[in-house]
């Protein structure tokens, strides 16, 4: 029992990154139904300049508010610069999605080139500390990290649902061209979705950072597959489903990992993409997904 | 009451010209039918005057010109524009398509607002809480104007609203349409196929044929018109 309650905390622990980054990913999608490859190399990119001003003398968390605040200027501005140029939303999807894994490129190794290849040691967000429950310890660190994808879950719950600018993204998602016919200002807002996004993503970096206890160029990788799974099984329309996809395929490739003897870590992937398609097999938008409805 | 004065509108898509220079008037609350056949400019006319697409030549509101200007400019100048296939947000519910037409106005102005249509629209409150999507394409194009008078136009652009619409259904638009312009004393500029209709709620009309006006005159001199009888009536 105790084994199986500390094999859950682990799973906990590897889930809140992807949470995280699905989250980002979500965002995106609602707010200009595009999907953005570079978003974990934006997130490693942002936790750089994080790093940059740790180095510098600023305290950890401050580092990570202004690497949020970094990485929402450089979502908007990569948007306006851009992705406008290949026309938005509106212009051709798959030459958006090709320049989004350039992007991937030019960040990781633009990284590569500013700051080395080799990892630097960047400090636990909320301390070394681990307590007991149940029997099992779990690191205040991952406790700390559920807490605050709870707040940003909540946070954006409600922006999507309660407040003008989340109607906006959502006008604008739904149909950009209709949403600039009822004064909703398309430009302002679509750049204020990237901005949103990338400073979830740079979130996610800081805290995947916080984790592994370094950055490196290549730390988001695996976490950006992970997250577009947990994405897919959540819903790619639903905040929470981000989150909750999140958190389950951290578990279940733990849990697997643990008692599943054929599977070994070498198949650590394996067993999350599995429970994706199966719930896509039964529920083609994700668990928490809206299907999409038109009639003629 | 806004005017609108067009004059020489040149408008198309990449190098294809779709409207040859274009001119027509709207005096304050005035209905003005635009006469049309499929492929003859009708869209490009309203998506021209809405900021949607580069034009030449100007387009006049209250004798400002607002030629070239964006939608969300021209919609806070009082021009909502209903477009083609009616561009209801199917992912929204009916309410909440409402709340983005009134995006310009304050939350009481929507709050009250939103009670009036769903008053006048029993359908559409039936289905408040429903997603446009799911709607029939009558109950969208009711959404889609109500949508649009959310803003307080002065002027509203209706580009073909019978379009794929069952000819009861049609009526019925056409009927709604007629007592919010009386109630309100909104102008309408509205393009459409259907002559019939179109001319028993309009005060004048044009006619346009591959991007340009080949005759115009009041509803009347242009039912009474035998060849305007003949391409547009159907009889």
């Amino acid at each position: 029992m105790q084994l199986f309650i500390q094999r859950v905390f682990d799973g906990l622990q590897a889930g809140v990154v992807y949470a995280i980054l699905a989250l980002a990913i979500v965002v995106i999608f609602r707010a200009s139904g595009l999907l953005n490859f570079a978003q974990g190399e934006l997130a490693m990119f942002t936790t750089f300049i994080a790093w940059t001003f740790l180095d510098a003398g600023v305290p950890w968390w401050a580092a990570t508010i202004l690497s949020a605040v970094v990485g929402f200027v450089i979502g908007a501005v990569l948007y306006r610069l851009l992705i406008v140029r290949l026309g938005g939303p509106a212009g051709n999807p798959l030459a958006i999605v090709i320049v989004t894994i350039g992007l991937f490129l030019i960040l990781n190794d633009g990284a590569g080139i500013i700051w080395g290849a080799n990892p630097a040691k960047v400090p636990r967000l909320f301390g070394d500390g681990r307590v007991e429950i149940l029997g099992a310890g779990i690191s205040v660190q991952v406790l700390g990290l559920l807490g605050v994808l709870a707040l940003l879950v909540i946070g954006f719950g409600l922006l999507f649902q309660r407040t003008k600018l989340g109607l906006a993204l959502r006008a604008v998602t739904s149909n950009q061209e209709s949403a600039g016919l009822a004064g909703v200002k398309v430009m302002t807002t679509l750049m204020i979705g990237w901005g949103l996004a990338s400073a979830i993503g740079a979130l996610a970096g800081t805290f995947t950072a916080s984790q592994n206890a370094s950055v490196d160029t290549n730390m988001m990788q695996i976490a950006l597959i992970y997250a577009f799974a947990a994405a897919t099984l959540g819903g790619f329309d639903s905040p929470l489903g981000a989150v909750v996809g999140g958190l389950i395929i951290g578990l279940v490739s733990e849990l697997v990992v643990g008692y599943v003897d054929v599977i070994g870590p070498d198949l650590r992937l394996l067993p999350g993409f599995v429970l994706v398609l199966v719930v896509l097999l039964v529920r083609p938008q994700g668990l928490f997904g809206s299907a999409q409805v038109a009639r003629a | 009451m806004t005017t609108l004065e067009v004059r020489d509108l040149v408008a198309g898509y990449g190098p294809v010209r779709v409207l040859e220079g274009v001119s027509l008037d709207l005096a304050g609350g005035e209905v003005v039918v635009v006469l049309g056949a499929n492929g003859a400019g009708k869209t490009t006319l309203l998506r021209a005057i809405s900021g949607m697409i580069p034009v030449q030549g100007s387009v006049r509101l209250d004798g400002a010109d607002v030629a070239g200007r964006r939608p969300e400019f021209l919609l806070r100048r009082g021009v909502a524009h209903v477009p083609q296939g009616r561009g209801t947000f199917n992912d929204l519910t009916v309410e909440e398509n409402l709340r983005v037409g009134g995006f310009t106005r304050t939350a009481a102005e929507v709050a009250e607002d939103t009670e009036r249509w769903l008053d006048l629209f029993p359908r559409l409150r039936e289905r408040r809480d429903q997603r446009a999507g799911s709607m029939s394409g009558g109950e969208q194009q009711m959404l889609a104007i109500a949508r649009a008078l959310m803003s307080r136009p002065s002027l509203l652009l209706l580009d073909e609203p019978s379009l794929g619409l069952a000819p009861l259904v049609t009526a019925d638009v056409f009927s709604s349409i007629q007592s919010i312009v009386a109630e309100l004393g909104t102008g309408v500029l509205v393009v459409e196929q259907n002559a019939n209709l179109a001319l028993g709620i309009a005060d004048r009309g044009y006619v346009l044929e591959t991007g340009s006006i080949v005759s115009s005159g009041t509803a009347a001199e242009l039912s009474a018109d035998d060849s305007i009888r003949r391409a547009y009536l159907g009889v």
